[in-house]
């Protein structure tokens, strides 16, 4: 026989400003089985608690319905309070009177009290049919698998290394260092990038306990938060480097140039590159769509068109035979308990905006690029040239906001960078050349941080670069030079200025391919495609799926101190996880009765988790079977299935009947 | 040869200040093989005034030309950049269900908004016409103008990129011209501004000439009346303000296209031009 206990929350005037809570009680009494019910001002605090506890043990209560909030809010918060009491805390049933009920109807209370008497009548129908359930332990693989290998990656796999679990770090490029390696200097303090940066590559490539993938990509993940099965695609590089020592002869003979993605299309590359000198592995691949050899290989087999050289000379030339043109792709399969997600950004491609010339106009050039044409190892040796006749350019226009606070073309946020690196490249430019002028047109400047705002006015007081207040409309080429026609909102008039190099601040975009990993790994990206954090302000790495965790730019707009930050605090939460022996799974998941399973196997196609597996009985017929560990309770499968062989625990199809049956009254 | 047929807008101007527009592309679409029918009875499409006065007078004027066209179940080609303009956009505002039928009942036939509507360059630029070039335009720097009403609003015209269109560039370099590489492309020529504020005019289309000039063009091809007054009429009052001779040409790019296909100077109407482009058509060797 049931004992159940009622507890009514006013939740202070939010749910009693409109339900009337006496009624509520009186009605709640004279539910089958409820043998006691009370209300309480706040039943989530110390006093409410307390109270429940009281009445389980006074009135020997076997089951608990608590009258309050949403479940999502409170459902562990009551769990654990019946649990202190010596209660199975499954048998705790929240009815939602607040969110479902009070908010959404203070225009009708007598109706809300109603539907408030309704909700908890259905919480007392499930809850007299709740049985105890006990979660299970899983072991705990001690291991991190980091996706993403700029800073804050590197960050993220360094502290957990550092804490002494194995990390595998997978970067898809051919070296670690990410946007960051890209840069020249870097803001309010104009440390040198490689300089900062190059030193925690180092680290990381020497660390015991990590292992570096680069060329790889993560192919799928299987398992579950403690356990998950990982397959990393280890890209063919074509060149074998455990033979390979790095020591250049290879790239410097290839006879074949294309763009270098490193340089942004500013400097080129060769074929068998490493993408820049400090680049972690320092040792080259092969670039399969400009080498000679291998279109060679693609002629030899249909023989249409010209034939290309067979060149080979890397493989010639290469004193320790490290060449393989046979190097196979390579799938590995690693188990991790957490995985830190640090995909990082693309900055936006300005050819779309056709007014500004981008990609059209040689001397419209983006930030990243400037950043190329500073950096003392970029293709210029650090002369700022401008791409079209290698001139020095003395007047410069910085265009703010491009691919950023844009509504037109889908791009209505902030990029929160560009502010910040526009000034420290007025102030750059200026070292490069005294007699440059620098003007830079922006909405608003946005200089939150620490050391920021001093910074901007050290751009203009020192490096006296005009700020304009205004959108540019139009970039066009007269001559040798770009007339930059826009507006300056605060004289309120059109500008036009005759400049030698435009550079547009390009804004922040998620990178290439973040969509198909947020679903390999099972957890939300928003319309930009940045991940989502499980809580914006209070879970800020965590996400909706356990044991995933985010970082870095991949969430959003970030600065490197941020994005340090970030990596860092993925880093604990994940060594906070991998710290602990053993995990408590969820018990609410399916369970099949194998009586009634008619080996259709329905549940096996709709599962997104893959939890349904097959299981040979004695009596020689082969049924489903649930593997807890994988099973996240979503109830698909209790859809799916025809002869009604599966259920969930603590949500089981007769629970929900009554609950419906209840409503009959 | 092989005649595709289209229902013919010419718009006003065609008929009277620009009747080398309509001279020039009648005779390279008959040599091209688009056979042009003029829609019978047609009226003013609405220009810049018809819309900005009344709502549904700017939808009513182009509606009753384009019924005309739908009723002989032909595609619409449109020479002139403001006709093509108002007809397209008419079209997009008709696609309320509610304002089509307002529409219907104050031209009083049956219309369902169902015809295609292309401006004459897109016919005449593409791919899959035979072309005989007798002349190419061998050594001829031409800078493309296409103006605003052309490619702007482009999510509703659809016809070539706002900002670097490439439809008349491509079909200059297939008659053997060099087009320039500018960016004015689409700027604005000042359009109907020529009467009330002729300064305006001066000022956006002297920028224009001048971005033509650096850029070493020996002519403006344009696609549109409108363009055409206020790059070739306006060029002397530019001239007077600056003192000094621009004496940029501007042509239609059916003139060009003429010229190319072995019509005489005179055929072509080039004398209607108050920038006379005859001396430099001469000096490249392309007229006698």
């Amino acid at each position: 026989m049931a004992r159940i206990g009622v507890f009514v929350c006013h939740c202070g005037s939010n749910i009693a400003g409109v339900v009337d809570i006496n009624r509520t009680v009186e009605a709640a009494r004279k539910m089958p089985q409820v043998v006691y019910a009370a209300d309480a001002k706040y039943t989530c605090s110390e006093a409410g608690q307390s109270a429940i506890r009281d009445a389980i043990k006074q009135h020997r209560l076997n089951r608990v319905v608590v009258s309050a909030c949403s479940p999502r809010m409170h459902e562990n918060t009551f769990r654990r309070t019946v649990a202190s009491a010596g209660l199975n805390p499954y048998l705790m049933e929240i009815a939602n009177i607040r969110e479902h009920c009070s908010w959404v109807h203070g225009d009708n209370k007598e109706a809300a009290t109603s539907k408030a008497i309704d909700l908890i009548g259905m919480a007392v129908a499930k809850v007299t049919r709740d049985e105890p359930l006990t979660p299970k332990r899983v072991s705990m693989t001690p291991r991190a698998l980091v996706i993403g290998g700029g800073i804050t990656g590197i960050q993220a796999a360094l502290d957990i290394a550092n804490a002494g679990h194995e990390v595998v770090l997978v970067e898809r490029e051919p070296s670690i260092g990410g946007r960051m390696s890209q840069l020249d200097k870097t803001f309010p303090t104009l440390d040198c990038s490689a300089c900062i940066l190059t030193p925690k590559m180092v680290d990381l490539a020497q660390h015991p306990k990590i292992t570096l993938l680069t060329s790889a990509e993560v192919k799928s993940v299987n398992g579950f938060v403690g356990n998950f099965e990982v397959e990393i695609r280890q890209k063919s590089r074509l060149v074998d480097h455990v033979k390979c020592t790095g020591c250049g002869t290879c790239w410097q003979k290839c006879p074949e140039n294309v763009n270098s993605e490193f340089d942004m299309g500013m400097g080129k590359r060769k074929s068998i590159y490493i993408p820049f000198a400090q680049a972690v592995p320092n040792k080259p691949v092969i670039d399969t769509a400009s080498c000679r050899y291998i279109k060679y290989l693609k002629w030899a087999e249909t023989k249409e068109g010209k034939k290309p050289p067979e060149c080979r000379i890397c493989e010639k030339i290469c004193p320790t035979g490290a060449i393989d043109w046979e190097q196979p792709e390579q799938i590995l399969t690693e188990k991790f308990g957490a995985i830190v997600v640090a995909t990082g950004f693309k900055t936006f491609d300005h050819s779309v905006l056709g007014e500004y010339g981008g990609g059209r106009i040689p001397d419209v050039i983006s930030g990243l690029q400037l950043e190329r044409l500073m950096s003392a190892s970029g293709p210029t040796g650090g002369e700022v040239k401008r791409p079209s006749d290698g001139a020095h350019p003395k007047t410069v226009v910085i265009v703010s906001c491009v691919g950023s606070r844009d509504d037109r073309i889908g791009r209505p946020y902030c990029s929160k960078i560009c502010c910040m690196y526009n000034a420290k490249h007025a102030i750059m430019l200026k070292e490069h050349d005294p007699e440059i002028q620098i003007y830079i047109f922006y909405i608003d400047v946005r200089t939150g941080g620490k050391d920021f705002e001093e910074f901007y006015r050290r751009s203009q007081q020192e490096a006296g670069a005009l700020w304009i207040r205004g959108r540019v409309s139009k970039i066009h080429r007269e001559g040798k030079k770009l007339i930059v026609r826009g507006e300056d909102s605060l004289i309120g008039r059109p500008v036009e200025i005759p400049a030698d190099l435009v550079v547009l601040a390009t804004g922040v975009e998620a990178s290439d391919g973040v969509v198909g990993l947020a679903q390999t790994l099972n957890i939300s990206h928003d319309s930009y495609n940045f991940l989502v954090e499980a809580h914006p302000k209070l879970r800020p790495v965590e996400t909706h799926t356990d044991g995933v965790f985010v970082a870095g730019a991949a969430v959003g707009p970030r600065d490197i101190p941020e994005s340090v930050a970030h990596g860092g605090a993925a880093a604990a939460k994940a060594i906070g996880l991998l710290s602990k022996e053993e995990l408590a799974t969820d018990p609410m998941t399916a369970i099949v009765d194998p009586v009634k399973c008619v080996s259709c196997f329905a549940c096996h196609e709709v599962c997104p988790f893959g939890a349904p597996e097959k299981e040979t009985l004695r009596d020689g017929r082969t049924v489903s079977v649930i593997n807890e560990s994988k099973c996240k309770g979503c109830g698909l499968c209790i859809v799916a299935c025809r002869p009604g062989a599966i259920n969930l625990r603590g949500f089981t199809s007769q629970q929900v009947l009554a609950e419906v049956t209840s409503l009959w009254r | 040869m092989a005649q595709t047929p289209y229902a013919y807008f010419p718009g006003c101007t065609l008929h009277g200040t620009m009747l080398e527009y309509n001279a020039s592309a009648r005779l390279v679409c008959e040599a091209a093989g688009v056979d042009l029918r003029e829609l019978k009875d047609w009226n003013c499409c609405g220009a810049w005034s018809a819309h900005t006065t009344d709502y549904m007078l700017g939808l009513a004027l182009p509606a009753r030309n384009l019924q005309k066209a739908e009723a002989m179940q032909l595609p619409m080609v449109v020479p002139c950049a403001v006709g093509f303009s108002r007809m397209k956009l008419a079209m997009h505002e008709m696609e309320n269900p509610a304002v089509l039928s307002a529409v219907n009942q104050a031209i009083d036939k049956p219309f369902k908004n169902s015809v295609v509507v292309e401006p004459l360059l897109k016919v005449l630029a593409s791919d899959s016409l035979d072309l005989e070039v007798k002349k190419p335009l061998q050594g001829l720097k031409v800078a493309c103008y296409y103006g605003c009403l052309l490619v702007r609003p482009q999510k509703i015209l659809k016809f070539d990129d706002e900002n670097n269109p490439q439809t008349m560039d491509k079909l200059m370099s297939r008659l053997g011209a060099e087009p320039v590489d500018w960016d004015f492309k689409t700027e604005c020529c000042g359009a109907g501004m020529s009467m009330p504020r002729p300064d305006v005019v001066n000022r956006l289309s002297s920028k224009i000439l001048l971005a033509a000039r650096s850029m070493g063009a020996d002519c403006i091809a344009v696609a549109c009346p409108m363009c055409h007054f206020n790059l070739d009429f306006h060029q002397r009052e530019v001239e007077a303000e600056r003192k000094e001779k621009i004496q940029m040409p501007a042509l239609y790019f059916t003139q060009l296209m003429g010229l190319a296909l072995g019509f005489s100077a005179k055929k072509l109407m080039l004398d209607k031009h108050l920038v006379d482009p005859m001396p430099m058509l001469k000096s490249k060797g392309m007229a006698a």
